[in-house]
């Protein structure tokens, strides 16, 4: 993968070549064929002018005569070109397929962006009325708070959580840990940590970011001709739910990871015990306590208590986004889920360095389009 | 005819001043940053910071650092009068600058703002130490403000201001903000924080800075 960050001097497909050529190398597959290219990005077009992104990716790395396509589904574009690429090759069609996930957001004003994310929502019920998804995780945490006794501290603690994460990470977007103190508490917490949709604050939302990563996918036969650590795709789940938040049956559940976690473990034949480590869709900090209860992780209502008594940390028994997740490592949105599976990758081959799991043999994923309603979940196992 | 031209031409301060108090803010990494008043032997010091940023385009720091760097000069060079220069320090090395101008008691003039450490948001608690200067220390009635970067405009001037249209800003007749007495009193609160007294420790600790290596610039 690329550094995240804010890449001024690059372009988008700039950004995708540099993570493909990357990971075509440390599969020492430079010079071999590569059947099919998926590429996942939700604004090439609209941010940056480039439309068949895949194709502009092929003819870049000279892959032809690769099959190309692009996918998109929302932020959740990454998983999804995972899954297809696992598809892909389960059914016999390709041998190898390279996913590369990529986005550049940050030279477009931050109004624009929020603008462009919030027609991910349901555009008759919720966008034209001025829903922006901060907004909507804004609502997600106040059901929270009143109905499981969440604080705004447990917010914090997962944003100082994720930033001293971040802190080890060499390719996160933000490497700058911060203190309790600092953003939550202190009177110069209003200034430190400013209000962005009550009760989520400047440090419970993740940065726009510009980045890219790869991930080769191959049958499982040919894994190693690439490498003597191969990581399988255990188990693959993904469900949708309504669009509009209000029109669900309860709008603190995330049916769709419920269900696309459960499928995931059905097809691994693993249960959610059986994870060493996650790496969690934390746009906003109070999806990161949400989606550790409706993975499986923990009950319903008690994913802060958890993260309080640490379990959630580096070294405590469900270490959650090791990476820095999307708040620390940051958010470039078709990247996002391909980036977790490289940080998940690199976990269990033992090479995540001072932000190792130690012993992790299996993990999970999940990577959210939309507000919860579409969700891809993925487990994966050190072979 | 011999005369000291150089009295003729240098000026200071024509009104009452007293020195900013200085005052320890918290920063969200956990970092205390110490800001004081600079002092005028300081200014190379300053102007050796600010001199990597004038051709930084990114976030307007080029025309920042372009009219701080004369301002400050000006201070330097007895060519500007009533102007104060704050500095924020972390860890004994230069996190902040900023600046303001006495047109007379009564108003002030902000002029710049610039954060050498970014993402530690140093830049708002300068931007607020300046006009608490200004305000509470200098008695200013009111302070005319503008804006060159949209993420000053943004973070800063919609926080703190309401436009004063019809007056120039000095800052090449630029629109116009104003932070009034009763603008103040209502924004102080969620605006401008900050202990004193500082520690004698982390005072003598600032009593110097060090100019850190701007890792976020991009090389040419």
């Amino acid at each position: 993968m690329t550094k995240f960050g804010r890449h001024d001097e690059r372009s988008l497909i700039d950004l995708m070549t540099e993570s493909s050529i990357r990971a075509l190398e440390h599969a020492g597959a430079t010079e071999k064929s590569v059947d099919a290219v998926y590429a996942a990005s939700m604004l090439a077009g609209e941010l940056n002018n480039q439309t068949a992104i895949a194709s502009a990716l092929v003819d870049q790395l000279a892959l032809f005569p690769a099959a190309a396509e692009r996918l998109e589904n929302g932020p959740a574009a990454g998983a999804s070109a995972i899954k297809n690429a696992y598809c892909g090759i389960a059914c016999g069609m390709y041998d190898t397929v390279l996913v590369t996930g990529g986005e550049k957001m940050r030279h477009v004003r931050a109004e624009t962006i929020t603008d462009y994310v919030a027609t991910m929502t349901n555009m008759e019920e919720e966008y034209v009325h001025g829903i922006t998804l901060p907004s909507l995780a804004g609502m997600l945490a106040r059901i929270y708070m009143e109905r499981y006794g969440v604080t705004r501290e447990d917010l914090s603690r997962v944003a100082v959580k994720n930033h001293l994460n971040g802190s080890k990470n060499p390719y996160a977007h933000i490497q700058q840990p911060i203190s309790l103190e600092g953003i939550y508490g202190s009177p110069e917490a209003e200034v430190n940590n400013p209000v962005i949709a009550e009760p989520l604050r400047m440090y419970d939302c993740c940065p726009v970011t510009d980045g890219a990563a790869s991930v080769l996918l191959c049958a499982s036969e040919k894994a190693k001709e690439y490498t003597d650590t191969p990581i399988s795709i255990a188990g693959i789940g993904h469900a949708t739910d309504i669009m509009a938040v209000q029109d669900r049956k309860d709008p603190a559940v995330l049916e769709a990871l419920r269900i696309s976690a459960v499928q995931a473990f059905k097809m691994a034949k693993m249960t959610p015990q059986d994870m060493n480590l996650a790496e969690l869709h934390d746009a906003f900090t109070i999806l990161e306590i949400v989606e550790s209860e409706d993975a499986g992780f923990f009950k319903k209502g008690t994913g802060h208590v958890a993260l309080r008594d640490g379990v959630t940390s580096l070294g405590g028994k469900l270490p959650i986004n090791m990476s820095g997740g999307l708040k620390a490592r940051g958010h470039p949105v078709g990247a996002t889920g391909v980036s977790q599976v490289v940080e998940l990758v690199w976990q269990l081959r033992g090479e995540a360095d001072k932000r190792q799991v130690k012993g992790a043999r299996r993990a999970f994923s999940c990577n959210m389009g939309g507000f919860g309603n579409n969700v891809v979940s993925l487990v994966l196992e050190r072979s | 005819m011999s005369e000291d031209v150089e009295s003729i031409l240098a000026v200071d301060w024509d009104i009452p001043w007293k020195e900013y108090p200085p005052k320890l803010v918290l920063l969200p990494s956990g970092e205390r940053m110490v800001i004081r008043e600079a002092r005028r032997e300081e200014v190379p010091k300053l102007l050796q910071a600010i001199r990597p940023l004038l051709t930084v385009e990114k976030d307007f720091y080029d025309i920042v650092a372009a009219r701080l760097y004369g301002e400050v000069l000006g201070w330097y060079r007895h060519r500007a009068r009533n102007e104060f220069v704050l500095v924020g320090i972390v860890d004994g090395k230069l996190a902040g600058i900023s600046n303001n101008r006495a047109v007379d008691q009564k108003t002030h003039v902000s002029l710049h703002t610039i954060a050498l450490k970014r993402g530690a948001r140093a830049g708002a608690h300068m931007f607020a130490a300046k006009q608490e200067n200004s305000m509470e220390n200098l008695g200013a009635e009111e302070i005319l403000v503008t804006a060159e970067s949209p993420i000053g405009f943004r973070r800063l001037i919609s926080q703190w201001c309401e436009p004063r249209p019809g007056v120039q800003h000095e800052l090449g007749g630029a629109k116009t903000w104003v932070i009034t007495r009763d603008i103040y009193k209502k924004v102080k609160p969620q605006q401008v924080f900050g202990s004193r007294p500082v520690p004698d420790d982390l005072l003598k600790r600032s009593a110097t800075f060090e100019i850190a290596p701007l890792d976020w610039v991009p090389r040419k």
